[in-house]
């Protein structure tokens, strides 16, 4: 038999097997001891103290999107643990890897309403792809194993580890063994030649195809699956908002961006292709509108790993079960080499029309306001366009998705399914963290980075070079939007008097700068990226800016309000 | 909640024996507002395996996608559903009467074979019957027995069914299942902590 070692120090072993290097966590009585563990492993993990149980979460999401490896968040029960819950749904919302480690009360004492006891397996059992309770240190590198197992294979997803005390403190050997497999779960369904062969067959046969791009893409690692297929078949394609950057901006059949705030052209050729390849992707509302009347016209192709997701939303005419990576290789192999040259040429009488009405005015001003458009289209050219980037949540989001321009992949880090307000700061963190030699920005609304602004602190703490831009409009703005729209302009809660965002950086001691003035935009945009440095920038944007082109919720996917009606 | 559109399904769940594995199940049919009319939960045959029926009324698209989400989960090893046509269905009720009422009745002998009862207790004050069957056959007992005496308590079980299917599902699933295991696997419930 060999030496017994407490729980807390087989957990620190056992993360270090699954490769972490990173963790980000807040303290407190119930997982003090695993704390005081990591103490001696203080040489071997980049620990990273935020500064609330949300920001670690968040900062761990931000980690996970960029690295692809599971995040790790490591917190203390009750309140501790309750903070974790945003992340955890949001996490579980947008299928990112997550690992959230939390203190529990001592078995004994569950369910007696100890001090700061949480039923958190209870709790999260809905929004977690597994919650699992610790309750003796023998079971720690098992549990440890299927939750790394768990949150990274297959669709990923969060896993919660409820961690009593007594099995923190308790000893057991040290015996790990990574985990491959648990009945019940089968990550990677094998696919089916026949799934493969009608979907071909469809795609073979189609005159005007249309490829939807998700976040599937870039979970399996396929974006150069997705491109030879894209090329083969010679077929348009347009993104969610969680598969951007899967493809470059500027790859010639890269049609834009889905959904309701999405482009012209990809929208209103949703309803008028007859093959419609949807890969990795969910057929979210804020993608489909109106089901009743999405893509009626079109055979209906699904490529997922999720048999869930199959038929959810949308009925479909051929599913391919499988992992992108894989399934998109068969299908390429299975289809013929074709030519879809005045189909393509179609998109671009809608991409002038958008460039028109919405984007000339929004991203190349020449006089009024500055426009978040413009802010956003400097700093990505400003940055090669070859910056991660990280959005907080409202119309900064939606203005930052649209007129950012990736060049790589995993170049975007939001908060799709969840739409959690404070979410940018503590995942640009994360975001940064995990590619330290990539420029990270963040554009984050005034609202939203009033949410979780307390995370300046942790980006003074660890001088993290993270590059912040409010875009300042003194709303909260993507409310007020609908208000203005559907509500008679009656601002009900969203007008805000904001405090000195450059003397809150500066009690940071982040470098910052506010411009108000579009001729000095350049300049200070220039300035932070001058070193890789934590900067601020803040933005005073047009107050009442609104975020066109707009399908009002639920509306045909085609109704598209273009600001000019 | 029967309309037109809504048919009798059971479901079937096989699981993990682990603690909170009713609430993973239960949770997904709250989201989808069905209301799950019969419960059964014992040990399967298959060691560490539990086995969960449930009746529901459904439309087929809601139930189909509510079992695709059961069957995600990863402690679920296996969710069917069924209708009624596919299943042979059992459930068990149980009536407790006052011994006296019963006497009073006079002969109780054609009703004990017309529902094919079993008289499970009898004493000075109370007797317990019991009878087996589809809901509706021990439904017409209690309004029968209601209309003459007063039914002290009336208990009936959640649904146990089988399918009349040829093919054995849960086993092919089973025996795909560990044609995967790895090499040196650790079967699960070596571990205590569930
Ligand atoms: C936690 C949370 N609360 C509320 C909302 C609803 N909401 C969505 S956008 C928005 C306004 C955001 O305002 P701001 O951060 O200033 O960004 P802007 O839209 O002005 O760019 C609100 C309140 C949300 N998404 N998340
Ligand atoms: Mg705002």
């Amino acid at each position: 038999m060999s030496e017994l070692i407490s729980g807390s120090e087989i957990l620190m072993q056992s993360l270090l097997k699954e490769g972490v290097d990173t963790i980000f966590g807040y303290p407190g009585g119930a997982i003090t001891p695993v704390f005081d563990a990591l103490y001696d492993f203080q040489d071997r993990f980049n620990y990273i103290l935020t500064r609330h149980e949300q920001g670690a979460t968040h900062a761990a999401q931000g980690y996970a999107r960029v690295s692809g490896k599971p995040g790790i968040c490591l917190v203390t029960s009750g309140p501790g643990a309750t903070n974790a819950i945003t992340g955890i749904g949001d996490a579980m919302m947008d299928s990112t890897p997550l690992i959230v480690i939390a203190g529990q009360v001592q078995a004994e004492l569950l369910g007696t309403d100890a001090f700061q006891e949480i039923d958190l397996v209870g709790i999260t059992q809905p929004i977690s792809k597994w919650a699992y309770q610790i309750r003796r240190p023998e079971d720690i590198t098992w549990a440890v194993a299927r939750a790394f197992y768990i949150a990274s294979t297959g669709r990923p997803g969060p896993v919660v580890l409820d961690f009593a005390k007594n099995a923190q403190i308790g000893k057991a050997e040290f015996y790990y063994k990574k985990c491959e497999f648990t009945r019940g779960y089968i990550p990677y369904p094998e696919i089916s030649t026949k799934q493969i062969e009608s979907a071909a067959q469809l795609i073979n046969d189609a005159k005007k195809p249309l490829a939807l791009v998700g976040q599937g893409v870039i979970l399996g690692n396929a974006e150069n699956e997705l491109k030879s297929f894209l090329e083969k078949a010679d077929i348009p394609a347009a993104s969610t908002l969680l598969g951007l950057s899967a493809m470059p901006t500027n790859f010639r059949l890269n049609k834009g961006f889905l959904g309701m705030h999405g482009n012209v052209g990809p929208n209103m050729k949703t309803n008028e292709c007859d093959v419609l390849i949807a890969i990795g992707m969910r057929f979210d509302d804020r993608v489909t509108g109106n089901l009743k009347t999405y893509a009626k016209q079109a055979k209906i192709i699904h490529l997922d790993i999720d048999p869930s997701e199959l038929n959810k939303n949308v009925k479909v005419d051929a599913k391919v079960l499988g992992d992108a990576k894989v399934s998109l290789k068969l299908l390429t192999d299975a289809i013929q080499n074709a030519k879809h040259g005045e189909w393509i040429d179609s998109f671009k009488e809608h991409e002038e029309k958008e460039f028109e009405k919405v984007i000339k005015k929004e991203v190349f001003p020449e006089n009024g306001p500055i426009k978040m458009g413009e802010v956003i289209n400097l700093i990505s050219e400003a940055s090669n366009n070859e910056a991660i980037l990280v959005t907080d949540v409202g119309q900064n989001q939606i203005m930052a998705a649209r007129y950012f321009k990736y060049s790589k992949t995993r170049s975007i880090v939001t908060s799709g399914g969840l739409g959690t307000m404070g979410f940018g700061i503590p995942a640009a963190i994360g975001a940064k963290v995990a590619a330290p030699d990539r420029k990270v920005c963040l554009f984050v609304g005034d609202g939203g980075f009033q949410m979780t602004m307390q995370e300046l602190g942790t980006i003074l703490q660890e001088q993290i070079g993270v590059k912040i831009i409010i875009l300042n409009n003194n709303y909260l703005g993507m409310v007020r939007q609908w208000q203005e729209l559907f509500f008679r302009k009656r601002y009900s809660s969203s007008v805000m008097i904001n405090p000195n965002f450059g003397a809150i950086a500066d009690a940071y001691k982040i470098k910052n700068q506010e411009v108000k003035d579009r001729k000095d935009l350049k300049k200070a945009i220039d300035e932070m990226f001058s070193d890789d440095k934590p900067y601020m920038l803040i933005v005073e944007t047009e107050k009442e800016g609104m975020v066109y082109p707009m399908t009002p919720a639920g509306d045909t996917v085609t109704h598209i309000l273009l600001g000019d009606e | 909640m029967e309309n037109e559109n809504m048919t009798l399904y059971t479901v079937s769940v096989f699981s993990e024996n682990r603690v909170g594995l009713l609430n993973q199940i239960s949770i997904i049919f709250t989201r989808r507002r069905l209301n799950i009319e019969t419960l059964s939960v014992s040990p399967s045959a298959l060691k560490g395996i539990h086995k969960f029926t449930i009746t529901t009324f459904s439309d087929a698209d809601t139930i189909e996608k509510v079992v695709k989400q059961i069957d995600k989960r990863v402690d679920i090893i296996k969710a069917f559903y069924n209708t009624d046509e596919d299943l042979v269905y059992q459930e068990i009720a149980l009536y407790k009467i006052a011994t006296d009422q019963l006497i009073k009745l006079g002969s109780i002998e054609e009703m004990i074979r017309t529902y094919n009862i079993r008289i499970l207790e009898m004493n000075e004050t109370c007797v317990v019957l019991e009878k087996t069957g589809h809901y509706e056959e021990t439904q017409a007992l209690f309004s029968e027995l209601s209309q003459k005496v007063n039914v002290l308590q009336f208990i009936r079980s959640g649904r146990v069914a089988i399918n009349k299917s040829k093919i054995e599902r849960l086993s092919d699933m089973l025996a795909n299942l560990n044609s995967r295991k790895p090499e040196g696997y650790v079967e699960d419930d070596e571990y205590a902590g569930y």
